[in-house]
């Protein structure tokens, strides 16, 4: 536990140098802040790491007990292995992050161009092509926050008292706030922002009613001393799915999501989306440590978020235009699948099925560990697409894969894995959610109710797999292969060696992964057992059986490459331009784009997406311009928020007579109360 | 034993793969009362591709040249795996039917990613539409074989398929098993561009789904394609002559027989199919292919009942 804390103090000091180097406008300073920043994250990543993984591998935990003069406050603190758990998966992620993220921001700074708009050259902006960024920003504000999400995000994990874990709950917030609205001066990035932070904080109420009904019988929030007397428990895990489910971007409450991770830097997106949504699946997980016996209804309300979650998830981000709001509809995909994940675990244990219960578990944490891998890496690509393009509109990207060859693999790897295909990671945490699904079907206990789940688990996950094929398809299709469909794009570069790192990193943990999968149930089993008292691991004979598949097909692959090299050795191998039919004047244009690609799909589920079209149809014999728009907003946010908001602020205009701003009347406010009081009082 | 059976029935399905499009173009030739093409005509376009040298478009990678790698060595594990009728998949463990189906999702993303890189809008529509028609395939094919896992109680194919037996047809599991044989047939027809969703004779751009995808592949990756295509066909088809056919005689020997005359049969039936229905229009598709979803769902409940 030592450890631990000298790793969050190197954190925060690394943070505050950082910053107070970055005060000075120069570029030195910038580069001292950057080096600072990124150096004192890697470091208390690493001392956390070591210390976690420890926790993790021996299953011990460490506590930390230590008074906190705030009314009902300590500053307890433990690492049990599932704690540990998440800690490792933040540090991991945060790490590799900041490496990425000192290069990027500091050539973002030199270049000096704001990079997410290709679609607006209008505007100051671009006229100050050529001024530095550092000029206008300071880096230093960007790293003090950088380090206080990834220490309030450990503290999170390790806290085990209400006051402490609220406290650092909203510094993750604020801190994320003012990561995402770095580039303020932009419109939609404020926007973006503004929705973040009234999303946050309304998950925040409910947390805050949960907790206070928690330690009410004890009057303590300490997490040890929490009892489930004051109210019934079904409420209690009805708050916490409500304020949790905020944090991870459940639907209905995903609207932040879209909004929040295209606004903010890549490295930055790469923490939000891989760990920070993660802190809402950990707050879930500990609560239901509390909360005693699930009732079945619990199970089935996680299944019905999951299920809802990834199909419109992944269907949304199909309908994207813009690849990091593609990417973050995605992150809305994978928390459904990690949900059904919970869900199937839930009904394990309440159909008395620990097979099922462990399975359940198992693939959901370690869906979270690899979610936040291969997510992490495709915003970490997509930031060096911006980087090197200025454009993040699919259909003006193409052919980038020549050009970035590193960028373009790893973003396949991580395409690969988020579909959950096999040999990667996404496939093995994906099996074993399929395999808790099945597990229920030999057991005798509720066996009314396993069709449903077996329908809902087996028949959504195929269908988020296959929607989710046909969306990272579309996103590296149109990226990476073809011809590039801008001259900006045609001129881009590959990222910088420190940008690369990372991501090769993070992409050989994908295959890592994947590879190693028989270790993880035993591994992930501590964490587990938190959850699932006395269950037992999962059999790692269903997981040896597909890592020997993927090896089988590694081996073929590997054979068929020398065959084809053996076949066509000596023969005549020309290139010629792509099969046209005969057309004497392609263009990059006339490539399929990625809403075309998807039309399809999105018009098949219309009925959820509403999409919009706007055409303007060629007229006339000699038809000059003809164009089509199509657009695809969050029904949730237009049909729910946007209304629900308009009502409270049109609520809010009707008191205003209440505020005239004359003294006298609030005096008379004033006055009257105290006499209401007294009257309630002595009455 | 058991181990020497499936290594035949793999060694037969590599060797007997190009057979089935052979027979099925007979049949087809039949109906229509022409000669048609030999009934080896398949081992004949594989050879002589395979002779052949390569073009390349210049604005292809090296994901084009490894699409029909992956895609072949998919379809080589596919058919490891799947079992036929009572012979048992080579490689067989607990929940082997979803790498299976993953396997093949594995192939197909190649596919498209291979055809996006040639940068043809021809080749992109065609990408566009098998992952559309994939995407809703997929769940009709787990959930199918989640049923018959069920009426097994074993999540090994080998055991699922060798549990269909004359026995298990007469039982109450004999209708859910038709269902599901209904299924898959629609998921057959559907993943190996056969009518009524694909035409693997169109000769319109426009018209076609997966061989408008690999327009620009010539020689060996041809021969590739084509040959991982006629195992995919093998693949799926094992998995509906097994109910189809439930023989199960306890001779292993005899089960191999029966299964590749099976297979055999299976492709006459598709050239009938192929005379005698139209192409759906491509709107209608999907209905068809979520038809086959709510038939594997109504099998689920009927093993559960």
């Amino acid at each position: 536990m030592v450890c631990f804390l000298i790793a969050l103090a190197i954190l925060l000091a690394g943070g505050l140098l950082a910053f107070a180097a970055g005060a000075f406008r120069s570029e030195i300073a910038n580069v001292a802040a950057c080096l600072l920043g990124a150096g004192s994250a890697v470091l208390g990543g690493a001392l956390v790491m070591a210390t976690a993984l420890r926790v993790l591998l021996s299953g011990r935990e460490q506590t930390l007990r230590l008074a906190w003069p705030l009314p009902l406050a300590s500053a307890n603190m433990e690492l049990d292995p599932l704690s540990a758990f998440f800690a490792v998966t933040v540090a991991l992620v945060t790490m590799l992050a900041a490496i990425y993220g000192g290069q990027y921001l500091l050539a973002h700074a030199i270049k000096g161009d704001s990079p997410h708009l290709c679609a607006a050259p209008s505007g100051p902006f671009r006229q100050m092509g050529t001024v530095p960024f550092c000029g206008r920003k300071k880096l230093g504000t960007s790293w003090l926050f950088f380090n206080l999400l990834t220490v309030s995000m450990l503290v999170v994990v390790a806290a085990r008292n209400g006051v402490l874990f609220l406290a650092s709950w909203e510094l993750m917030s604020l801190s994320s706030f003012f990561l995402v609205t770095q580039e303020h001066e932009k419109e939609d990035v404020r926007r973006a922002g503004w929705t973040y932070l009234v999303a946050m904080h309304l998950g925040t109420v409910f947390l805050l009613a949960l907790f206070l009904l928690l330690g009410r019988n004890a009057e303590s929030l300490d997490f040890d001393r929490f009892s489930t007397a004051a109210a019934p428990t079904g409420l209690l895990f009805l708050l916490a799915v409500v304020g949790f489910g905020a944090k991870a971007g459940f639907i209905p409450l995903h609207v932040w999501l879209p909004e929040a991770h295209p606004a903010a830097p890549s490295h930055v997106s790469a923490v939000m989306s891989g760990v920070m949504i993660k802190m809402g699946i950990y707050g879930l997980l500990r609560m239901l440590t509390l909360l005693g016996e699930p009732a079945p209804w619990w199970g089935w309300t996680l299944l019905l978020i999951g299920l809802v979650s990834g199909v419109l998830g992944v269907l949304y981000a199909l309908a994207q235009h813009d690849l990091k709001r593609l990417l973050a509809y995605h992150s809305v995909e994978n928390i459904g699948i990690i949900a059904l994940g919970l869900g199937l675990g839930l009904l394990g244990i309440s159909y008395k099925n620990p097979a099922m219960a462990m399975l359940g578990f198992t693939g959901a944490l370690l869906h979270v560990l690899n979610h936040a891998l291969f997510k992490s890496l495709l915003f970490l690509c997509a930031g060096s697409v911006l980087h090197a393009t200025n454009c993040g509109q699919l259909d003006r990207l193409g052919g980038l894969l020549r050009r970035m060859p590193v960028t373009g693999v790893t973003f396949l790897i991580a395409a690969v894995a988020i579909v959950g295909l096999p040999p990667l990671n996404g496939f093995v945490s994906e099996f074993l959610i399929y395999l808790a699904a099945l597990a229920g079907l030999k057991s005798p206990a509720g066996a009314a109710v396993w069709p449903l789940t077996t329908v809902v688990v087996i028949g959504g996950l195929a269908l988020i797999g296959g929607l989710a094929a046909a969306c990272f398809a579309k996103a590296f299709g149109i990226v990476f292969l073809g011809e590039a469909r801008s001259a900006e794009v045609a001129q881009a570069h590959e990222a910088e060696a420190a940008m690369q790192w990372p991501m090769v990193m993070l992409a050989a943990l994908c295959v890592a992964i994947g590879l190693t999968a028989p270790l993880w149930p035993s591994v992930l089993a501590p964490a587990v057992a938190a959850i699932v008292p006395g269950a037992q691991v999962a059999s790692a004979q269903p997981l040896t059986g597909i890592v020997l598949g993927s090896c089988l097909l590694l081996a073929l692959i590997v054979m068929l490459v020398l065959v084809r090299r053996k076949v066509l050795a000596g023969r005549r191998v020309e290139r010629a331009v792509t099969w046209d039919c005969g057309y004497t004047a392609p263009t990059p244009r006339m490539q399929y784009t990625a809403s075309s690609f998807a039309q399809p799909l999105v018009l098949l589920f219309r009925l959820f997406l509403q999409p919009r079209e706007e055409i303007h149809r060629p007229e006339g014999l000699f038809p000059k311009r003809a164009s089509l728009h199509t657009h695809t907003a969050d029904v949730f946010r237009q049909r729910i928020y946007q209304p629900l908001f308009t009502g409270i602020a049109w609520l809010a205009t009707k008191l205003h007579w209440f505020q005239q701003g004359r003294i006298q009347v609030y005096v008379l406010y004033i006055a009257l109360t105290i006499f209401i009081l007294l009257i309630w009082k002595l009455g | 034993m058991s181990l020497l059976a499936s290594l035949i029935h793999v060694v037969c399905a590599l060797l007997l793969a190009p057979l089935l499009p052979g027979i099925i173009n007979r049949v087809k030739a039949w109906y229509a009362g022409r000669r048609g093409p030999p009934l080896l005509q398949a081992y004949y376009d594989l050879w002589k591709l395979l002779h052949k040298g390569a073009v390349y478009s210049k604005t292809t990678t090296w994901l084009f040249v490894a699409g029909p790698i992956v895609g072949l060595a998919c379809s080589g594990l596919a058919i490891l795996i799947v079992p036929l009728g009572g012979v048992p998949g080579l490689v067989a463990f607990p929940g082997d039917f979803i790498l299976l189906a993953y396997v093949l999702g594995l192939s197909r993303f190649f596919t498209i990613l291979a055809a996006l890189d040639t940068g043809s809008s021809f080749e992109g529509m065609g990408a566009s539409r098998e992952a559309f028609y994939a995407a809703l395939a997929e769940p009709a094919m787990l959930l199918g074989l989640a049923a018959m896992t069920v009426q097994a109680h074993s999540l090994s194919l080998s055991n699922v398929y060798a549990a269909v037996t004359w026995g298990a047809m007469t039982t109450s599991a004999g209708p859910a098993l038709l269902l599901v044989a209904a299924a898959l047939l629609i998921v057959f027809l559907a993943e190996n561009a056969r009518i009524p969703v694909d035409d693997p004779n169109t000769h319109l751009e426009l018209t076609m789904i997966h061989e408008v995808m690999v327009l620009d592949h010539s020689g060996p990756d041809l021969a590739m394609i084509e040959y991982g295509a006629m195992l995919k066909l093998w693949v799926l088809g094992t998995l509906l002559v097994g109910i189809l056919v439930p023989v199960r005689s306890g001779f292993l020997g005899v089960d191999l027989i029966v299964g590749l005359g099976g297979m055999l049969v299976l492709a006459g039936l598709v050239g009938v199919v192929e005379s005698t229905i139209a192409r759906l229009r491509l709107v209608r598709v999907p209905q068809f292919l979520v038809a086959a979803s709510v038939l594997s769902i109504l099998a689920i409940v009927l093993v559960m009942r």
